[in-house]
């Protein structure tokens, strides 16, 4: 009986936007782009759009899954919806058409634009209303891979997500001859109201890889009984779960690659000895991706749609929100298994290059759940290898004797490593890098631990590559091409702490969730600001600011890489530059949906007054 | 140049367009209303208004948020949670002695992050604190305190059987609950009854995962009075220890039947209490049943 009525309310809905469609003169185009057909098109992208203006319909429709029927929230009927290509100097009209019963809005993740045109409900506007359409108009400053979705609730976990490339004016620096949008997300059949809903009674309801006895006797056969008492001890004293990689899992997820489950198996097809660029854009609402191509290296040549020194890897880790473009060049006639396993390892998605259609590579063998340690908890007793490694690298570095030197003659309470020297300089400090002690403060009630040391984990792959003999892609590796023009040291240091409750499933910045303070981060236009983050969770944290790049700083001197996500790990200490030249208000948040909808949120409030 | 590209997109579009026709007597008077935004543009002509702000205006750029804009979160939500831990059939043992019975122990609350409106009963018939029936229910306004911890103030009614006939008191209550090192779910309560007899129950349950659903819950409970009420079995100082196994299997997170055993002993001068009124204040007792939430 509910199918009948769903049918119904889906039967009406799109009856009403060919009337409205039609009103509006617009339905043909729209037809086009595939609003018409009975359940969604997955695949590649049914539908590029370009030119000065452009429509997107926001509409329900049908979206199969491993055969089975659920209601998408989509734009132009599609997941994931249309994509947008646009060239670099142009100027666009996008008329966003709401057809929803609910509020909604669009995001175009990445793009520098002015503040009202961002599409955040609540901060750059108003929300696009049911029946309203909402005209952005922005011009095109930039180029590379991004993405765009809806930033209402839980409708970009329904399926309104999408890629966005901006050609560039001068050619790009690298060669290819053929090119793919791999967008890789997510889908379930429980909206993010029900799964907030689950993890606030429950925190660890989608967690089927806990520690249990059965895990016990096995560690307790492998490592002793007795250290292996120890530790289940030590984790259950802290009230914690060593476990705990992802919020959701594929307990529920279909992880998808362009809209494509793993059976679906989508494919994009090379000549043999072609290179092929892979634009690699993580729409995922919750879900860490860790990519790699069995056979084939991969070199790095865009991380969030800006250029960077190409970097040669096997394997990297994408988070929410975060893009990466790579090159490959395939070689044998076979398929090439495109994996993309999640950080939980809870599932995967894969996909496949291939020189004819119908071709499968091998599904490599799944690895095991990680563990969180004492690194993740910032224990100072129990300082992983890679943290002391990096440092020691640091040190050994020549261009870097005298800037290490000067860091580590410092004490741990002093942070504040403003330098002013680093003019076209390919080295410069990394914050961070030497542990900082956690100051008294535990931010409040809703805060659940604190990392006693934080530092810089940016030479360390992540969790769950420990035993990796691949070689993964770090934040470290990261330099921008091009040196950027504004390579003035920060002026002012603003220090936020990534906090949150994970039995009550609370996350905030400082203790303090979004409706705790209305007050933003003020900033002043032209000012040049570092923004320290520490994370004072068990969790990996991809940290989105609208509107303005944020330069990390990873020890590349004038060649920081630019990035609008940046994912923060466990007990990290992590810093970025940014230039507020984007006047208004603009959203700062965690792009773990669930994370952002408990509060994780903050407006970064750009002011030309005096 | 967009005529052109709409001619071609018309030639490709014939079905659609007879689906339309077929529609658009339905569905016009809807989608006028609901298309006033569309028809401005209509002529194709430049748009005149771009979303609600005026683009350029700096002042109003810089302006905080327009309070009546809807917040860009909704971290607010309240919540109603209901965790059914115990409900259960106690089968009769001792040879007839013990009387077939039931169990529960429910609670759950109303509210947000930090404030909520609790509520929790139990109930239990012939255990060796009850001799006959005792239940009660407690309504408490509870704040999340301190990381872990919640503070709950409120009120109890309890009703018991005494020699054949119902009483029933009203109590105070301040509670205090969360999760104590080690993992145990922690529960504690002094209760102040109309009269001014003082009590406290303690109670600490802890799960431990065989496989990833089933799962073995440990519980503990006491309760402790300072003065004597014979009414309610309660004698002066300690009244009662229980030790309970529950194994269970989820087979939906929120749905999960279990078997388990209880070890109750009632002390003191409440075993003399219990005994007197024709209970058995030690016992060992066969559970059967589920524990839910929603």
């Amino acid at each position: 009986m509910d199918d009948q009525v769903i049918s119904r309310r889906l039967l009406l809905k799109r009856a009403a936007a060919l009337g409205l469609l039609a009103s509006t003169q617009r339905f043909l185009s729209a037809c086009t782009a595939t609003s018409l057909l009975p359940t969604t098109q997955t695949g590649l992208h049914a539908s590029t759009l370009s030119g000065e203006v452009i429509d997107l319909l926001i509409g329900e429709t049908a979206f199969m899954v491993d055969g089975r029927a659920g209601i998408a929230a989509t734009i132009n009927g599609t997941i994931p919806g249309p994509l947008i290509r646009l060239q670099e100097g142009q100027d666009v009209t996008i008329r966003v058409t709401n057809q929803l019963m609910e509020e909604s809005s669009i995001h175009w993740h990445g793009i520098l634009l002015p503040s009202h045109m961002d599409g955040v409900p609540g901060v750059s506007f108003r929300g696009i209303q049911p029946g309203e359409t909402y005209s952005y108009r922005f011009p095109i400053k930039q180029s590379g891979t991004y993405w765009y979705h809806s930033h209402s609730g839980g409708q970009e976990l329904r399926g309104m997500y999408a890629p966005i490339i901006l050609d560039p004016i001068e050619p790009d620096p690298f060669q290819y001859e053929r090119e793919y949008v791999v967008m890789l997300s997510e889908w379930s059949f429980e909206s993010s109201e029900v799964m907030m809903d689950h993890l606030k009674k429950s925190s660890g309801y989608y967690n089927f890889q806990k520690r249990d006895a059965r895990e016990f006797v096995a560690d307790a056969a492998r490592l002793g009984l007795w250290s292996t008492l120890r530790d289940y001890v030590m984790w259950d004293e802290m009230r914690m779960d060593p476990t705990d990689f992802a919020d959701v899992t594929g307990s529920i997820f279909t992880f998808l690659m362009n809209g494509l489950p793993p059976a679906g198996n989508w494919t994009g097809l090379f000549r043999l000895g072609e290179r092929v660029r892979l634009r690699f854009i993580n729409a995922a609402s919750m879900t860490f991706y860790d990519i790699r191509i069995p056979g084939l290296t991969m070199t790095v040549v865009q991380a969030d749609g800006q250029n960077v020194q190409p970097v040669a890897v096997e394997e990297f880790r994408v988070g929410p929100a975060e893009s990466y473009d790579v090159i490959v060049q395939p070689t044998e006639d076979r398929g090439y298994t495109i994996f993309a396993e999640t950080l939980d390892r809870s599932g995967y998605v894969r996909g496949t290059l291939a020189p004819r259609t119908g071709m499968e590579g091998k599904i490599p063998e799944r690895r095991v759940r990680p563990l969180r340690t004492m690194e993740d908890m910032g224990m100072k007793d129990h300082r992983g290898s890679h943290s002391a490694h990096a440092v020691e690298k640091v040190v050994t570095q020549p261009s870097h004797d005298h800037d290490s030197n000067h860091n580590m003659d410092h004490d741990e309470s002093s942070h504040e490593m403003i330098r002013q020297d680093n003019h076209g300089s390919s080295h410069s400090p990394i914050p961070g890098i030497i542990p900082i002690r956690h100051a008294f403060d535990h931010h409040g009630t809703g805060n659940q631990t604190v990392a006693e040391y934080s530092q810089s984990r940016m030479h360390d792959p992540g969790r769950g590559f420990e035993h990796s003999t691949r070689r993964v892609l770090v934040y470290a590796d990261l330099k921008s091409l091009t040196s950027d023009h504004d390579q003035r040291a920060p002026e002012r240091e603003i220090e936020l702490h990534l906090t949150g409750h994970m039995q009550r499933y609370m996350w905030s910045f400082d203790g303090k969730k979004y409706s705790d303070t209305p007050e933003p981060i003020r900033a002043q236009y032209g000012e040049r600001l570092r923004l320290t983050f520490v994370n004072d969770t068990m969790m990996e944290h991809p940290l989105h600011l609208h509107g303005m790049w944020m330069y990390l700083e990873n020890g590349s001197g004038a060649h920081l890489p630019r990035k609008h996500t940046v994912v923060v790990k466990p007990a990290e200490r992590l810093s970025v530059v940014v230039t507020a030249d984007a006047s208004g208000p603009w959203a700062f948040h965690c792009h773990l949906l669930l994370h952002m909808e408990a509060g994780m949120f903050r407006v970064v409030e750009v002011s030309t007054n005096e | 140049m967009r005529h052109a590209s709409v001619n071609v997109a018309y030639r490709n579009c014939r079905v659609a367009l007879a689906v339309f026709v077929l529609h658009v007597g339905f569905s016009l008077t809807s989608a006028w209303a609901e298309s006033k935004h569309e028809h401005m543009e209509l002529d194709s002509g430049p748009i005149d208004q771009i979303g609600p702000l005026q683009p350029g205006s700096r002042a109003r750029e810089t302006e905080a948020v327009p309070e009546q804009w809807p917040p860009p979160v909704h971290d607010e939500k309240q919540r109603l949670f209901t965790l059914v831990d115990v409900l259960e059939y106690r089968p009769g043992s001792g040879g007839g002695k013990r009387r077939e019975d039931y169990r529960w122990d429910v609670e759950g609350w109303y509210g947000g992050d930090y404030n909520r409106l609790w509520f929790k009963s139990e109930g239990q018939q012939d255990t060796a604190f009850k001799a006959d029936y005792d239940a009660d229910f407690q309504l408490l306004y509870g704040r999340f305190l301190w990381k872990y911890y919640d503070i709950q103030v409120g009120g109890r009614m309890e009703a018991q059987s005494f020699r054949g006939s119902n009483v029933t008191r009203g109590l105070g209550v301040i509670g205090f609950q969360g999760i104590v090192p080690y993992n145990y779910e922690f529960e504690s309560a002094l209760f102040i009854a109309q009269n001014g007899a003082v009590s406290a129950r303690l109670s600490y349950t802890k799960d431990f995962l065989l496989t990833q659903r089933l799962i073995f819950q440990g519980r503990f409970q006491t309760n402790l009075a300072i003065q004597r009420v014979e009414e309610f079995t309660t004698g002066s100082g300690l009244n009662n220890l229980e030790f309970g196994g529950r194994l269970r299997y989820e087979i939906r997170r929120k749905f999960a039947p279990y078997i388990g055993a209880s070890f109750e002993r009632s002390v003191g001068e409440t075993a003399t209490l219990v005994r007197r009124q024709g209970g058995d204040p030690s016992q060992v007792r066969f559970v059967v049943g589920v524990r839910m939430w929603f």
